[in-house]
């Protein structure tokens, strides 16, 4: 492996000055599981990795009628032992509990599965669904990005040399509300997505009318996306077959993938539109009970 | 009267069925506890004072000539000792080496070890550096320049054998069924098994199916990576500290490319944490004795994941085509099968064994198998646990579960009415002895399984039958007696799956001791007796056969001993049940003698080396049920039964383990593994992320029958049991997945995006 | 070069300081610096498992772990797991059943069966499964891996009734 520096500052004011300082040559630290990696094969060589574990605001987990706040260097395994955050933030929790093994979720954060960017990032369809805020902080202070714009290509995203993502923002869950993430793989577990949906819905006092909906994508394009107009359609709709039909066809028309050893673009495309059906389904189910 | 057990039994049965004490018992290896501490020490545990870590420098083209290579970069870098080239090799000439599970050209594996002037692959290595540190390694191997000239690629065995192909050797003349071609190509080699007369059983069928096959290449995933310490010492003498299944024949290889006599190398095999057939060639060894040389240091070289994927043998892809013609009753009148292997970037595929396994499981009265073995530009292939028969099984087990489909024929029924049996001649000509094809379909039959019917909605269930050879080779062992009244054990078969505890088994079953009373330990090249590769399913019959020997020898000095003690003719003493005894009712049991053995004289050493024939071939039939999602083409294995002829089962739990693991490597090379190549002939998944093996999450328990022919060939009638089990999975997915949701899979692996393809077009 | 750091942490239950260098991780440290090869190295990506360790109680990958991040950490390998005699219950389990054959995922298997029963003490097949599933074995087909895990998750529940 390359050579490095490691610092880990135990303030926000001690890390932005770390990152800042070093032009661009300088990565962040959450739990590793990409980052390491990927300075094993060469894809990053930072001269300094800045580990911001030890930064205690970005240990938050704090669930109130505010909403939920997701510190960006929160374990995954944290997410789904949180009781009430796996009750309200279903969606989350569904991808918390599927990225890598049980090893990896010791380690690896939202925020840092976020940061890596990868197209195909489990938690990133589900954090679109729920309509995740990423706090972002540098230099010039904090500023705050809507998840669906914080990537911006493979690998690639909003943050700016010397910003580092703080934490997540969640808007709290209205009643009547459900979400969901699924993913195709070809095996059980340890898989990346081939395709991943995730969904939330939020239905009127009886269950049968779609109050609003957001539809995430992943692995299907450079980024993942927000189904914006899948997820219009459904307002004020009736929940049935043919509506989730509708905005499962109307999710797959903005699907633009590849072909790839993961899967091929057709495959792709046709599961896209399952997947859709799939987590709108259960996303319904859950919104109900 | 001196009589020494022969194979007969010993009475005493323990419950388990057999007239044995031991055999058929399920103790505690005797390797367990090192195991499960961490204490076992495997290839990459070695620690030697002063160690240098050595890199390899692998191509980043798939097929390229190499015009030049400067190390001088690498060698100015602090840290760096040393850096290696081909040409530090020695030229072990134009010869072929047996090695146990295939032969090898030496050149081709000089070159492949190192590559001379082309590489042939991506991956293949190219030069090597030792330094004080894996980092520096690491960094100088960057700092070599190597100057390519790039050629374009063939990585499909079809692409290959066109005539407008890149030609990987200009020199390579085909072998066209005994004549050589005279222009080249990228076949190597074209031969033809034939029986009877094709022509005319063809046209008496009353049903002929003709289907087309192809298979990816897959990897053995063996999750140790190879590894070799080796310290070249002042007085010329060489050790390799190595994970192998052959330490005998890395002696062999690394004596011929580095040029010194067998005599001057010893190989400690380590632990080894698999092989599957994929640790028997070197890669690292000769790398790591020559960088010793130039640095007069020990070097340690490791390789990662990726170089394992990219730089060690895989098993071939294929294109295999199968006709098969039955009659109005389902008998198998004639079959024809057309099969191209690929060997990797030198000759030598399995296109032998594929071609001789792809029919042997029925009786074809007339035949006729076209074997084609071509280079491409991939890794060399190496075995991969019955090498060249799973590719083969895929394809005519699928043409015979379509034919029952047909002729509404039950599957097994079709099997048993067609099965090979004793005096079955194969279209490649050898004759069957005693084999238990027949008992392996029966074992099915009879399973709850097999009686259980299936309800659920796109759920299908699939059988397919399988046959692997084994092999016998040589093995060799001695055994000492102790005073306590144990017996030390010293044995040359590497360990990779349970094997010492196996084979020490077997000499206590002959001695009449407890299993536990044996310590057995794996020599290294220098302090055991010449024993050939752990591989061709071998070691429980052949190197359990030299401990037993070694078992029978110690009876007779053990005799000839208490003779003595009791002045009288040996002849009137006898070795019973674990005791020596003599007229007048004397008696000694085998640890009161052990106890005197030293008082009254010599050591007692027993000796066993072997070359047996009589291997026996191994059969097996499984029944696998699934269920598809329609929507996405994924296959879900619900249950899963596999039988097989295992002769004795020494130690059930490991007999059970090798059946369960190779059917679990089966439905990875059927359901999701494959080699990834971009145009450029670059693997895109060289990780484990990406090249799916199966894990525990994907499997339901793999339930084994165990049906016992004992195989005439050995003592206690052992048969080899570690191939066969990887050869039926994925044709009876296949088939499975045929009946669930009805489209037949001629391509592996029968990954999502192809089934969900076949689903989608049988729906329009 | 980066200077070497001195990082304190607990291993196995002793106080144990090492040199290293940012750029080493944990598997390389507890192998090389040391010498605890119990912790096997089989893919360097986090994709096989076979380098589990406990890290305060939670089972991690140690190829992807700097090791000066384990700085103030307790850490767990296999050389802690059997008692002053004899084995650990799920060590037993795993010789019982023959869950190993060439042993090389096994100490990993082990670390990762410890942080399960640790979490879930009467784990179901399926439990066991899907918390096992980072773990790659390539000899057993995990049948008898699966049948160990769940015969320690008995012993240990029989031995805790004993007590």
């Amino acid at each position: 492996m390359r050579d490095f520096e490691y610092e880990a500052p135990a303030s926000i004011a001690e890390a932005v000055r770390m990152l800042a300082g070093q032009n661009g040559a300088a990565r962040p630290l959450a739990g590793g599981t990409d980052l390491i990696d990927q300075i094993r094969v060469g894809r990053h060589q930072p001269e300094v990795v800045v580990d911001l574990k030890k930064i205690p605001e970005l240990n938050v987990l704090e669930l109130s009628s505010a909403g939920l706040r997701l510190g960006a260097a929160v374990p995954a395994f944290e997410i789904y032992g949180h009781e009430g955050v796996a009750q309200a933030y279903a969606a989350l929790v569904d991808s918390a509990r599927i990225i890598g093994g049980i090893q990896i979720q010791s380690r690896a954060s939202i925020g840092g599965n976020l940061c890596n960017s990868g197209p195909a990032a489990d938690s990133t369809p589900s954090l679109i669904a729920l309509g995740a805020v990423a706090v972002i902080v540098g230099p010039a202070g904090k500023r705050e990005v809507a998840v669906e714009e914080f990537c911006t290509g493979p690998g690639k995203n909003v943050l700016k040399p010397g910003e580092f993502l703080l934490e997540l923002k969640f808007p709290p869950r209205p009643p009547h509300s459900g979400s969901s993430y699924q993913r195709f793989i070809p095996r059980n577990e340890m898989d990346i997505a081939v395709v991943g949906v995730g969904a939330s819905v939020v239905l009127d006092e009886r269950g049968i009318k779609f109050v609003s909906a957001r539809i995430g994508l992943g692995a299907v394009g450079p980024t993942p996306y927000f189904a914006a107009e899948a997820s219009q359609l459904l307002a004020g709709q009736p929940v049935n077959e043919a509506m989730i039909e509708k905005a499962a066809a109307a999710t797959r028309a903005i699907a633009k993938p590849i072909d790839d050893m993961r899967g091929t673009k057709e495959f792709r495309m046709h599961v896209t539109g399952v997947l859709a059906r799939r987590v709108l389904e259960q996303a319904i189910a859950r919104a109900r009970q | 009267m001196s009589t020494v057990e022969h194979g007969k039994a010993v009475e005493g049965p323990n419950g388990n069925g057999k007239p044995y004490k031991v055999i058929g018992t399920r103790p505690i290896r005797h390797d367990g506890v090192d195991k499960v501490t961490g204490r076992a020490k495997y290839g990459a545990d070695v620690r030697l004072t002063g160690s240098l870590a050595g890199v390899v420098l692998r191509s980043p083209h798939a097929h390229a000539n190499i015009r030049s290579i400067d190390v001088s970069a690498a060698l100015a870098l602090p840290g760096v000792r040393g850096v290696v080239i081909h040409k530090d090799l020695c030229d072990p000439g134009n010869r072929m080496l047996e090695l146990g599970e295939g032969a090898v050209n030496l050149r081709h594996l000089s070159n492949n070890v190192l590559a001379a002037d082309k590489v042939l692959y991506r991956g293949h290595a190219v030069a090597a550096v030792a330094a004080d540190t894996v980092h520096i390694a690491e960094q100088a191997a960057e700092l070599i320049k190597v100057d390519y000239e790039v050629l374009p690629a063939v990585v499909d065995v079809e692409a290959a054998m066109l005539p407008t192909a890149p030609l990987l050797h200009v020199d390579l003349l085909t072998d066209e069924l005994g004549q050589t071609a005279t222009k080249p190509s990228n076949i190597a080699k074209h031969f033809r098994f034939e029986s009877g007369d094709i022509e005319k059983g063809f046209s008496a069928a009353k049903l002929v199916i003709e289907r087309e096959f192809r298979t990816a290449t897959v990897h053995q995933g063996y999750i140790e990576p190879q590894n070799a310490t080796a310290h070249w010492n002042a007085d010329g003498h060489i050790t390799v500290w190595t994970s192998t299944q052959g330490s005998f024949t890395v002696r062999q290889q690394v004596a011929e490319l580095v040029g010194v006599p067998v005599s001057r190398v010893k190989v400690i095999p380590m632990e080894i944490g698999g092989g599957f057939g994929g640790k028997i060639r070197v890669y690292l060894e000769p790398v790591a004795a020559i960088l010793s040389k130039r640095t007069g240091k020990p070097v340690k070289v490791l390789m990662n994941r990726s170089e394992v994927f990219e730089g060690t043998g895989p098993t071939p892809g294929s294109y295999i085509l199968v006709k098969l013609g039955v009659d109005a009753g389902g008998k198998i009148i004639a079959a024809q099968a057309y099969m191209a292997y690929e060997a990797g970037g030198y000759p030598g595929s399995p296109i032998g064994a594929g071609a001789m396994c792809i029919f042997a499981c029925y009786e074809i009265p007339n035949g006729r198998i076209d074997g084609y073995d071509v280079v491409v530009n991939k890794p060399q292939t190496s075995a991969y646990r019955a090498p060249g028969a799973t590719n083969a099984a895929f394809a005519m087990e699928t043409v015979v579960d379509e034919i029952c489909d047909q002729l509404k024929i039950d599957p097994l029924e079709f099997r048993l009415n067609n099965a090979a049996r004793e005096g079955t001649r194969r279209v490649d000509g050898p004759v069957f002895p005693r084999v238990g094809m027949i008992e392996s379909v029966e074992a099915i039959k009879n399973s709850e399984h097999w009686q259980t019917p299936l309800t659920g909605k796109n759920q299908g269930r699939g059988v397919a039958s399988g046959f692997w050879f084994n092999c016998g080779l040589k093995s060799a062992a001695s055994a000492t007696v102790n005073a306590d009244g144990t017996v030390s054990l010293v044995e040359g078969s590497t360990d990779i799956g349970g094997s010492r505890t196996g084979i020490a088994m077997q000499l206590a079953e002959a001695l009449g001791i407890a299993a536990e009373d044996v310590m057995p330990t794996v020599g290294d090249t220098d302090s055991v007796g010449y024993t050939d590769v752990t591989g061709g399913s071998r070691v429980t019959f052949a190197t359990g056969y030299a401990a037993y020997e070694a078992a029978r020898d110690i009876q007779r000095q053990l005799v000839e001993r208490a003779a003595r003690i009791w002045e009288v003719d040996p002849k009137q003493v006898a070795y019973e049940q674990g005791s020596i005894v003599g007229p007048g009712g004397k008696k000694f049991t085998f640890k009161e003698l052990a106890a005197l053995v030293n008082k009254t004289g010599e050591p007692i050493i027993g000796r066993g080396a072997v070359d047996p024939e009589g291997c026996g071939g191994a059969f097996a039939t499984h029944v696998v049920d699934v269920e598809v999602d329609p929507d996405t083409g994924k296959v879900q294995v619900l249950r899963y039964t596999a039988s097989q002829d295992v002769g004795t089962a020494i130690h059930p739990s490991y007999v059970e383990g090798q059946i369960q693991g190779g059917v679990v490597q089966g439905i990875g090379w059927g359901l999701n593994e494959e080699y990834f190549y971009d145009a450029a002939g670059t693997m895109k998944n060289a990780t484990f992320l990406d090249y799916r093996m199966p894990t525990c999450y994907d499997l339901p328990l793999i339930d084994p029958i165990l049906v016992e022919v004992p195989n005439p060939g050995h003592p206690y009638g052992v048969r080899g049991v570690g191939e066969v089990p990887i050869v039926p999975p994925p044709a009876a997915l296949a088939n499975a997945i045929a009946h669930a949701v009805g489209v037949r899979m001629k391509q592996l692996p029968m990954s999502p995006p192809r089934v969900l393809r076949e689903i989608l077009a049988k729906k329009k | 070069m980066a200077k070497k750091r001195v990082v304190s942490t607990t291993i196995n239950g002793r106080q144990v300081e090492f040199l290293c260098e940012p750029r080493q991780t944990l598997l390389e440290v507890l192998r090389d610096t040391l010498e605890l090869t119990g912790t096997k190295e089989g893919c360097s990506n986090g994709n096989c498992g076979a380098c589990t360790v406990l890290m305060n109680g939670r089972p991690v990958v140690s190829c992807l772990v700097l090791a000066v991040e384990t700085e103030g950490a307790a850490l767990e390998t296999i050389e802690g797991v059997a008692p002053v005699e004899g084995l650990d219950l799920i060590q037993q389990a795993f010789l019982e059943n023959a869950a190993l054959q060439c042993g090389i995922c096994t100490p990993g298997f082990i670390m990762s069966t410890k942080a399960l029963l640790a979490e879930n003490p009467d784990p179901s097949e399926h439990d066991v499964r899907f918390y096992l599933s980072g773990n790659l074995c390539r000899c057993t087909g995990y049948d008898k891996i699966v049948r160990a895990v769940l015969d320690s998750a008995r012993k240990k529940k029989l031995a805790a009734a004993a007590k």
